[in-house]
């Protein structure tokens, strides 16, 4: 059977960071598993630019971006293989540890490969139409907006001319741009939230730039047309997002894109029997990134969905070292000591979910979402019912991630640590 | 006296900022609430810029189109002139990172460059 040290599932911006980083750690032997066949990932479709700002401090666009990291992986010779489709991973049965991935390509066809530790990194996917609950007909022209950027800037398809969009998350937007630099006319740009979750500077840029209107508290109630999309009808929605009967407006168009949220992509994940957090839909995660599998390691969004592209490849970077130290014999396997993070008044999740002062680094860096738009807020942190943190925020969105950095100084002065809890307060 | 609605885009809490202009002068800045949003708000109002990115067909390649930006900032009044004058571009693989695919585009002073490298197929 063939082997390695670390398998890297995904060879887009998460994969080829914690595949560099870990090489850069001292593991010499690491194989990038990629389905596509060329690795960048999703970056390859994101043309427009706004990247890299935190990581490069210059704005690059989404190629641009994958292929410093490209560049990096190749200089380090970190082979990988392309056109290459994972099916399974699953422990060794003999019990060492090792994980059985097998995956398969054109080359070599079903290939068993065991690894001594896995990182995920497949990703995330859109939420498609048939988990929106949209009534009316099924005809051709409905894209997630992700399809349709494909379409338009990989494949140079114009998928329509006269567009709607429903959802204004940054893809959706991004795209009604795309779209109007090509020529089509994108009429309304709907959400069903109260705000978007859009970065404002896209929807100054992307809507308010071209004219095109957003319209807040509005679902899709209606499409119509059998072979095509002949026009699509929206409607105001009430505080329980249900449509207000009244309210209907009908635009004539082509075209509807989808832009409702992205959903990381765990198939694998759970058949490997790793524990899943309800709420970001990835794997539970400790301090190290690693999941309730000991050896697997998880990063970007299959992780938990991100905005910016930087903070994937820095929480990718901390993966791929922690499964070098993994693979060297340096990580503590002990669960003991291991304390659930809580989330509370306002925090949705917080990544990871578990912490091991133990087993911590000088720092563990914190991400989590709020629920809804909170104005002059703050962030705390409390350890065994202590406050250690306490930051004034002028604003937090669901729409931004919020990090937050603590030092493993504060939790050795906590004696016999119970609780870690992160919410938000008035004051 | 001209006023101008903007959106901050300085963070997510997108102030509401309106301008008073006179004679193309910027008489008052309001609504803003921090110092990213006036300056934001005048150079939005005196000299609102962008950078463009499209992508154009390339013959020969590993892949049918190969993504474009404008080098730097452009006027923001010239996006769609940008686009006309790309229409019809088509290069030859392969092309790299940096290549210059229009020169001085638009009379802007500023290139156009790839931003993808597109290696030539292997037949």
């Amino acid at each position: 059977m063939n082997r390695t040290k670390i398998a890297v599932i995904g060879g887009g911006p998460a994969g080829l960071a914690a595949a560099i980083e870990a090489k850069k750690a001292g593991t010499d032997s690491i194989l990038v598993l990629e389905r596509d066949r060329c690795l960048g990932g999703i970056l390859n479709q994101c043309i427009h630019n706004g990247f890299g700002l935190h990581t490069f401090k210059e704005e690059l666009t989404g190629p641009e971006y994958a292929q410093r990291f490209i560049d990096q992986a190749q200089e380090l010779e970190i082979p990988c293989r392309l056109g290459t489709m994972v099916m399974s991973i699953a422990m060794a049965e003999d019990g060492s540890g090792d994980k059985i991935v097998t995956y398969l390509n054109r080359e070599e066809g079903l290939v068993q490969l065991r690894a001594e530790a896995v990182i995920l990194a497949m990703g995330c996917r859109e939420r498609p139409r048939g988990a929106l609950s949209i009534p009316g007909f099924r005809p051709a022209g409905i894209y997630t907006a992700g399809t349709a950027q494909k379409l338009v800037n990989i494949n140079g398809f114009m998928p329509g001319r006269s567009v709607v969009i429903l959802g204004s998350g940054d893809i959706g937007l991004i795209m009604a741009r795309r779209m109007t630099l090509e020529g089509a006319k994108v009429q309304v740009v709907a959400e069903l939230m109260p705000y978007s979750g859009g970065l404002k500077r896209n929807i100054v840029q992307c809507l308010d730039d071209f004219g095109i209107p957003l319209k807040l508290s509005h679902t899709v109630v209606d499409i119509e047309g059998k072979e095509r999309v002949k026009a699509v009808t929206i409607a105001r929605v009430d505080e329980r997002s249900k449509p207000i009967p009244g309210t209907e407006e009908r635009y004539e168009c082509d075209t509807l894109l989808l832009s409702c949220g992205l959903l990381p992509e765990n198939e694998l994940t759970s058949a490997l029997g790793a524990v899943i957090s309800p709420v970001t839909r990835g794997p539970e995660v400790n301090e190290s990134l690693e999941t309730s599998v000991p050896g697997v390691f998880a990063c970007g969004n299959v992780l938990h969905v991100h905005d910016l592209v930087d903070f994937v490849s820095q929480e990718a970077g901390q993966a791929g070292r922690n499964a070098a130290r993994y693979v060297q014999g340096a990580a503590a396997k002990s669960s003991e000591g291991d304390i659930r993070v809580t989330a509370e008044n306002g925090v949705r999740y917080t990544v990871p979910e578990i912490i091991n002062p133990a087993r911590m680094e000088d720092t563990v860096t914190l991400r989590f979402r709020v629920g809804a738009v909170y104005q002059n807020i703050y962030e705390s942190v409390y350890l065994n019912g202590e406050r250690i943190l306490h930051r004034k925020k002028k604003i937090a969105a669901p729409g931004e991630m919020e990090t937050i950095v603590l030092k493993k100084e504060s939790f050795e002065q906590v004696k016999d640590l119970k609780s870690i809890t992160v919410r938000l307060e008035e004051e | 006296m001209e006023k101008r609605e903007l959106t901050c885009i300085g963070c997510p809490m997108g102030c509401q900022i309106t301008v008073t202009l006179e004679n193309g002068e910027v008489k008052s800045v309001e609504g803003n609430t921090c110092m990213k949003g006036d300056k934001y708000a005048r150079a939005e109002v005196t000299n609102p810029v962008r950078v463009v990115t499209s992508s154009v067909p390339v013959r020969d390649g590993e892949i049918d189109q190969v993504s474009v930006k404008t080098a730097g900032d452009i006027p923001k009044g010239c996006i769609f002139d940008v686009m006309e004058a790309l229409r019809g571009i088509s290069l030859q693989a392969p092309v790299h990172i940096g290549d210059v695919v229009l020169a001085d585009v638009c009379g802007t002073g500023v290139d156009i460059t790839a931003t993808k490298n597109v290696e030539r197929k292997i037949v």
